[in-house]
């Protein structure tokens, strides 16, 4: 079953017709509308009609986070503002957000996208899907949701929270497909138990599981407690949200949506495209989309891609799972946190010492984040109730800073590691590779 | 008029109130009376000693967070109802105890330590109600 078979299983010299095509309009687009494009180029005296197939990419410059948000919010848009029909954002270092716009085009494709990877996993236009992404400026919820209506399937845009509810509606809307964070899919298998369900009770056959790191063990452990298909999904908001690639049935690598998003794998070390294959840092180019196109962008992700044929017919190169990160960037329950976010909220309060440690660990299937901070001489009383207002106050400030909740708990001065080098402000007790 | 108290912050990792002892044990400070507040990830340790700027350096030397605070020290009989009726005194003029502590004196004499956010008012009154304050002749002042 294909939702595209025409795209998705056409021959890799067509596709490569089609991505040189569309590479050659894309870097028209960028250089005629988008400052900072126009600058790179000039800079490297690199015309647009230097740019002929898709075998010239390796000319163009990378684009890298910071360059998003140095144009925040829309400098790096490519067409006017009313042409764009949606925002999505994600955190990112500084406090300011990573903002995406999207045109009617761009949506359209995007759910193109997820609809291609509901038939992966398994969905029919018969079939019902249970979105359990938080809906918002996250593109988790809408992503999905949109995928599905464009297959014709059904949709039970539930979002997050609330698991009780989640497990009746799954039971009584008979949802065959479950689209959320792997963790939660083990937290609902949990749940389920405990209210006294029994599987019989659900009509669930796959899960498109996505936005943090998950191992293979997860994914048994996944199958078997839920007796269902778990085929993992990737995207990011800046390329366009989930469903930049995706696993089939044969759960041998995801499948990049190649025909939009062409992949390469670089060395971090000397920024040169490596060989298929080897392992290195992931780098997309945008070739249709309007909003914001995106020039070889540094995902910061790594990993490696193959591409040997797959036995299910698609043509697609595949992936292999994001391994590592090759920045400080942590993914908390699907959000993206940066230390940085956080040790500027700490600067930020007179009481807290800047010394700080952030243990993240997954705690009955669910991420937590505890954020260490020294005692000061200047924060301590001999109340409780002062050290406990100031623990909530740093609490609440950075739950709005990282939209994500995080435990603050009080070490004695000095008791973390000074280093002279990078300080290892990390402990990631979550098990990724 | 006032109690000079020693608080140090505890993180709750195991050894953190031998190590306060150690430090006074080494510099030859006697412990006269102590109070721990625990919470789920930290305590307060709240003590008197024989001599406490001694053991504010010592402490911050061993590498403590320290702070001084006085402390309304009245002194009662050791009997029931001692404390009651300090209490219901306080209760009755509306003073709010943050908290408090005792001991019994080498005289016999117990001594309740109260922290209270207006000191200076509640010693007025309870000189007013003939109370019996003690004041051990160091403070921070």
């Amino acid at each position: 079953m294909y939702f595209n078979k025409e795209i998705e299983c056409m021959s890799r010299s067509e596709k490569e017709a089609l991505q040189s095509e569309r590479l050659v309009d894309v870097v028209k687009r960028v250089y005629d509308n988008v400052k900072m494009y126009r600058a790179k180029m000039d800079a490297i005296k690199l015309k647009p009609s230097d740019i002929k197939s898709i075998k010239d990419i390796y000319k163009l410059p990378y684009t890298v986070k910071q360059d998003l948000r140095d144009s925040y919010p829309f400098g790096m848009f490519a067409v006017p503002k009313r042409d764009i029909v949606r925002l999505h954002a994600s955190s990112a270092t500084t406090g300011k957000l990573t903002v995406v716009g999207y045109t009617k085009n761009d949506l359209d494709m995007w759910a193109e996208c997820d609809a291609r990877a509901l038939v992966m996993a398994g969905a029919t236009p018969d079939s019902t899907v249970h979105v359990a992404y938080g809906y918002g400026l996250f593109t988790g919820g809408l992503g999905m949701h949109y995928g599905t209506e464009k297959l014709g399937a059904t949709v039970v845009p539930v979002s997050s929270g609330n698991t009780k509810r989640q497990l009746m509606l799954m039971k009584d809307f008979e949802a065959d497909i479950l689209c959320c964070t792997p963790s939660y899919a083990i937290f609902l298998a949990e749940e389920m138990e405990k209210e006294g369900y029994s599987l019989k009770d659900f009509n669930l056959k796959a899960g498109i599981f996505g936005a943090e790191a998950w191992t293979e063990e997860m994914r048994k452990t996944i199958e078997n407690r839920l007796n269902i298909k778990a085929i993992d999904i990737y995207g990011l908001s800046e390329i366009c949200g989930p469903g930049v690639a995706c696993e089939c049935s044969k759960q041998s690598g995801m499948h990049i949506q190649d025909d939009y998003f062409f992949p390469e794998i670089i060395s971090t070390d000397t920024l040169e495209p490596l060989p298929i294959g080897e392992e290195g840092e992931l780098v997309f180019t945008t070739l249709t989309k309007e909003g914001i196109p995106l020039i070889r962008y540094r995902t910061r992700d790594l990993c490696s891609l193959n591409d040997t044929p797959c036995a299910c017919g698609r043509t697609s190169i595949k992936m292999n799972k994001v391994f590592a990160r090759s920045d400080d960037m942590l993914i908390i329950r699907g959000v993206n946190v940066f230390p940085s976010q956080i040790e500027s909220v700490l600067l930020s309060n007179p009481l807290a010492s800047p010394h700080y440690h952030i243990v993240v660990d997954r705690v009955n299937n669910l991420d937590v984040l505890e954020i260490q901070v020294e005692m000061s001489e200047a924060l301590f009383s001999d109340e409780v109730k002062t050290i406990e207002n100031f623990k909530n106050k740093l609490a609440q400030d950075m739950a709005s800073a990282i939209s994500v909740s995080a435990k603050i708990t009080l070490v004695s001065p000095h008791s973390i590691e000074r280093s002279e080098g990078k300080a290892k402000r990390i402990t990631d007790k979550r098990f990724v590779k | 008029m006032l109690v000079n108290q020693v608080a140090v912050f505890l993180e709750n990792k195991q050894g953190r109130i031998s190590d306060f002892c150690k430090a006074l044990s080494s510099a030859d400070i006697n412990l006269i009376t102590m109070s721990i507040a625990d919470t789920t990830d930290f305590g307060i340790l709240r003590a008197i000693t024989d001599d406490n700027d001694k053991a504010i350096k010592v402490l911050k030397d061993a590498g403590f967070t320290v702070s001084s605070t006085d402390l309304l020290g009245i002194e009662v009989e050791d009997k029931p109802g001692g404390l009651a009726d300090v209490l219901s005194t306080m209760d009755n003029a509306g003073i709010n105890i943050e908290y408090l502590y005792s001991f019994v004196k080498k005289d016999g004499k117990a001594m309740i330590l109260f922290k209270v956010a207006n000191i200076d008012e509640t010693i007025e009154i309870c000189k007013n109600k003939h109370l019996k304050i003690i004041d051990t002749g160091i403070s921070i002042k």
